[in-house]
């Protein structure tokens, strides 16, 4: 696909990255010459300096024969008035960054009556992210399959729940729940395990399932099955005001310390429920009186990532919370990861995953079969969606009689709306969903898990 | 440095020269000559250097800037070496300088040769000097970029702006590939275009061939004697004209072939190249009117010698050595002017001269209103200072290359003009220069060290200098 990305930031380049990955063709507009060039050189795409809502500039970047205009710029208004003009001059779907919360409210009215395909908000992804984190606390990450019917969550097999040294098979009969080990994360290596694998303590599980087995499985294996009530949160920006609304909904007691008087009585506004407080949050005594210790939930807001990173790190010490901290650079993510803070957000890596999947969505209209594609694990794995529209060799033959390739495991079939967890002797249906778990990349069609 | 990609890609560089050899076996078979055998074993002399290691992808393959340059400078260095295998197997140049010179000229689409009469050379060898400048001319790693997905991600332009002629290096579409194909396919397209006219005008089929060869890639080597001179005025035009449309932006021929004229006639560099060549055409014929029957004959040896030196290409009609100093000084001068930037000529390139006389006049403005603000524009955009800066660079480094040049192939003994012109001529890729090395000359007289200055010229002009000169830069090849 031909796709145009006004707004070389942190979302745009990263968008950039993923999607030469995929072999698009990328033209990147920007005003800033230096960042053009850079992330077109470094992602092969063509570079165009200039205001992207600009008629010509538009012209000059092909927006004819484009297929999707994606504006990510940092601001709303640039934004849509660029997916309006190219709208108007182009044929292409459009796909604008709104992050004002004054327009949150009006974004049905707005995608509607302006014709843009997607909106995205990127701190209302991030609370969200945050939200099914706080609801499944045991999770590092959560990605949802099959219209949400389907969970893959990845947690941290920790000493005390008893996994080491046993093999997949052992603790599947054991536990009698229908999930499956989709992957295995072991220092920096990812493997697709086979029933004879041997888990370790500290490795980290991805697991597949259904919502009520998911839920289950963490029940029996008896981590954290309390469920979180409360959330310490530090800094009051967009994402926490988001996240206290959706919070106190589901009646969540809600505490944010924020830094700003002006800002914590704006916040006390818009969010009554909750408890401000106006106090830095990085006083140590002034989190330890605020609850720190008791606290269910500790999520790090600020705007620096390195005050974030240090405020879970202090929780973690004096707390038992489920711990969350946003980070908005994304270059040392690895080095985050060994940090074992719990779940770390990324709201410009989000933003960037949600169009994304919107970009495969209209590619599989196009071409493959694939439904939704998920990179897992920093894209040392994938996992795919695939429906099955018509017979072909892989459907109608017990699983154990597929010659599969290494390293790729049929996680779940998605039988109208029952979801299985596939056993050897299960086989795939014309009109099944299939979820593949693999670390072989561009799979384009359920053919392509079969060998050569 | 990531060595194993840098030895993957130049492997990879010598199987496609082995498969380029094949046509000239394929006129050694034609022809029945005993020297396509030099052929064969200069090919199973690159597959034996190349296929052992290009079989398989390094599993890292990161790829900066500096590993660029290097490959490619590496790249035209092997290729050079292996290419001149065939003159000395075939024993058409025995001494291994020569035979160096010889192919390096022909690569870098320079046209200089060190053979005093290339008639009695067998066709095979004639053909593969010819096609040296036709493989040259767009530069083997853009080719390679075409046929392989070398690379991912952005590495890509990393070749690209190595191999590249002029300032800056623009896409025309989205990925660096599809960039080469269409060069490619632009390339491929005029060439054959030439071809057909010169047929049409009877020339035999292996003339046409190596003359098409040696327009296309501006290059020059003829296969007679007299270089164009001897054929009908009719194919001299169809030279001239498709040597001035290869030394054209091939962003021009990219705007025409999607439909955008207005964009092709905008082209602020072609404007400027089209009308140097105007002017100096003219220029030329009002002084040499009296040496010609016609002043229309006039004209038309003026517009080939115009064609062939400010494209760079250095075919001859006439002997320029002997016209009046006036239009002998034009075409030196036009030597150094080369064609456009993204042309297959060689050269400063126009483009490049606009910057500097613009740089200038914006200085000059400076002293005059000291507090103005003012920018350089090109194309109708403003050019950045880092390109402007790295013009600069490049003409310094160029005018320091040529006066070293010119200093040690001075130890020979010749006259100044010989030796200046010798260095500019090769240098700028263009082939003949004046005086002892005029166009029915050749540069055999020179000894062996200056003949290596002069490849490393060559070199240093089609590559645009900067590549090779990293070459003997010591933190090139350190870790850190």
């Amino acid at each position: 696909m031909k796709i145009i990305i006004v707004g070389c930031g942190k979302v745009g380049t990263s968008l950039a990255e993923r999607l030469s990955g995929e072999d698009h063709d990328l033209v990147m507009v920007d005003l800033n010459a230096k960042k053009v060039n850079d992330v077109s050189n470094r992602f092969d795409a063509m570079g165009i300096i200039g205001n992207g809502a600009s008629f010509n500039i538009q012209q000059e970047a092909g927006v004819d024969d484009a297929d999707l205009f994606i504006a990510v710029t940092g601001e709303d208004e640039l934004n849509l008035l660029c997916c309006l003009m190219a709208k108007k001059s182009g044929r292409c779907q459009t796909i604008a960054r709104v992050r004002n919360p004054l327009y949150s409210k009006e974004i049905r009215f707005i995608q509607e009556q302006l014709g843009i395909s997607m909106i995205i908000n990127p701190e209302l992804t991030a609370a969200r992210e945050i939200l099914k984190l706080l609801k499944f606390p045991s999770a590092i990450k959560i990605d949802t399959f099959a219209k949400g019917r389907v969970e893959l969550l990845r947690f941290r097999a920790k000493p005390e729940i008893g996994f080491g040294k046993k093999s997949v098979m052992e603790l599947i009969a054991k536990l009698k729940i229908d999930v499956l080990i989709c992957a295995v994360e072991r220092d920096g290596t990812v493997v697709i395990p086979n029933g004879s694998f041997i888990i370790e303590d500290n490795d980290i599980l991805s697991i597949v399932g259904s919502l009520e087995n998911t839920a289950q499985f963490f029940e029996k294996i008896g981590i954290r099955s309390k469920r979180v009530r409360n959330s310490l949160i530090v800094g009051g920006g967009t994402i926490a005001h988001y996240l206290a609304q959706s919070l106190l909904k589901i009646g969540f007691r809600v505490r944010i310390i924020e830094q700003k008087p002006e800002r914590c009585e704006y916040l006390s506004e818009v969010v009554p429920g909750a408890d401000i407080i106006n106090g830095d949050g990085s006083n140590r005594e002034l989190l330890l009186e605020e609850g720190l210790a008791s606290a269910d939930s500790f999520v790090a807001l600020t705007n620096m990532d390195e005050e974030n990173i240090f405020l879970t790190l202090y929780a973690k010490k004096n707390s038992n919370a489920k711990l969350i901290t946003k980070v908005n650079r994304i270059s040392f993510d690895d080095v985050i990861e060994s940090f074992d803070i719990g779940s770390v957000i990324y709201p410009k890596y989000l933003t960037a995953d949600y169009i994304l999947q919107y970009v495969r969505a209209r590619q599989n209209s196009i071409g493959s079969s694939v439904e939704t594609l998920y990179k897992l694990l920093d894209g040392r794995a994938e996992a795919l969606e695939f429906s099955i529209r018509e017979p072909s060799a892989v459907t109608g033959v017990p699983l154990m009689d597929l010659n599969l390739k290494d390293n790729l495991l049929i996680c779940c079939i998605n039988r109208k709306g029952t979801i299985l967890t596939p056993r050897g002797q299960n086989k795939i249906q014309v009109g099944d969903t299939v979820i593949i778990v693999t670390t072989n990349e561009g799979l384009r069609d359920i053919r392509d898990i079969l060998k050569e | 440095m990531n060595y194993s990609m840098i030895f993957y890609i130049i492997s990879w560089i010598l199987n496609v020269e082995a498969a380029l050899m094949v046509p000239s076996c394929i006129v050694a078979l034609l022809y029945k000559e005993t020297e396509g055998f030099a052929f064969l074993a200069s090919i199973v002399l690159c597959l034996l250097f190349g296929l052992p290691r290009s079989r398989k992808a390094p599993p890292n393959k990161v790829f900066y800037t500096r590993e660029g340059f290097v490959t490619v400078a590496l790249s035209w260095v092997c290729m050079s070496i292996m290419g001149a295998l065939p003159f000395v197997f075939s024993g058409a140049i025995p001494n291994l300088v020569d035979a160096l010179f010889e192919t390096v000229s022909g690569f870098t689409t320079t046209g200089a040769s060190i053979l005093p009469a290339v008639e009695g050379l067998p066709r095979c060898v004639l053909f593969w000097r010819s096609f040296t400048h036709w493989i040259g001319g767009m530069g083997v790693l853009v080719f390679l970029l075409c046929l392989l997905p070398l690379t991912g991600g952005g590495y890509h332009m990393n070749l690209m702006k190595a191999e590249s002629p002029g300032p800056s290096v623009s896409k025309l579409v989205p990925k660096v590939r599809s960039t080469a194909k269409i060069l490619y396919g632009i390339y491929i397209v005029l060439s054959v275009a030439e071809l057909i006219l010169l047929l049409a005008g009877r020339m035999p089929v292996f003339d046409a061939v190596c003359t098409t060869f040696g327009t296309a890639g501006t290059g020059g080597f003829g296969i007679k004697n007299d270089s164009i001179g001897g054929y009908s005025v009719y194919l001299q035009a169809v030279t001239t004209i498709f040597m001035i449309l290869f030394g054209v932006n091939f962003n021009v021929f990219f705007f025409l072939s999607i439909r955008k004229p207005k964009a092709a006639f905008e082209c602020e560099e072609a404007r400027w190249y089209l009308g140097i060549i105007a002017a100096s055409t003219l220029t030329i014929t009002f002084f040499i009117r009296d040496l010609y029957p016609s002043l229309l004959l006039a004209f038309h040896h003026a517009a080939f010698q115009v064609g062939s030196i400010i494209t760079t290409t250095g075919f001859a009609t006439a002997d320029f050595n002997l016209w009046p100093q006036v239009p002998r000084t034009i075409l030196v001068l036009l030597m150094f002017i080369g064609a456009c930037a993204g042309s297959t000529g060689g050269g400063i390139k126009v483009s490049r001269i606009l910057l500097m006389i613009r740089s200038v006049s914006r200085e000059l403005h400076q002293f005059i209103h000291p507090h103005s603000v003012n920018k350089v524009t090109l194309e109708g955009r403003t050019v950045e200072q880092a390109t402007l800066h790295s013009v600069h660079v490049f003409f310094i480094t160029y005018a320091l290359i040529f006066s070293v040049s010119v200093l040690i192939i001075g130890f020979d003994g010749f006259d100044l003009t010989t030796n200046f012109t010798a260095v500019a001529a090769t240098l700028n890729n263009i082939g003949p220069g004046l005086e002892l090395v005029g166009p029915t000359q050749n540069f055999a007289l020179f000894s062996p060290l200056s003949k290596l200055v002069l490849i490393f010229n060559m070199l240093a002009g089609r590559l645009e200098i900067f590549p090779l000169l990293l070459l003997f830069v010591k933190g090139t090849w350190k870790k850190f």
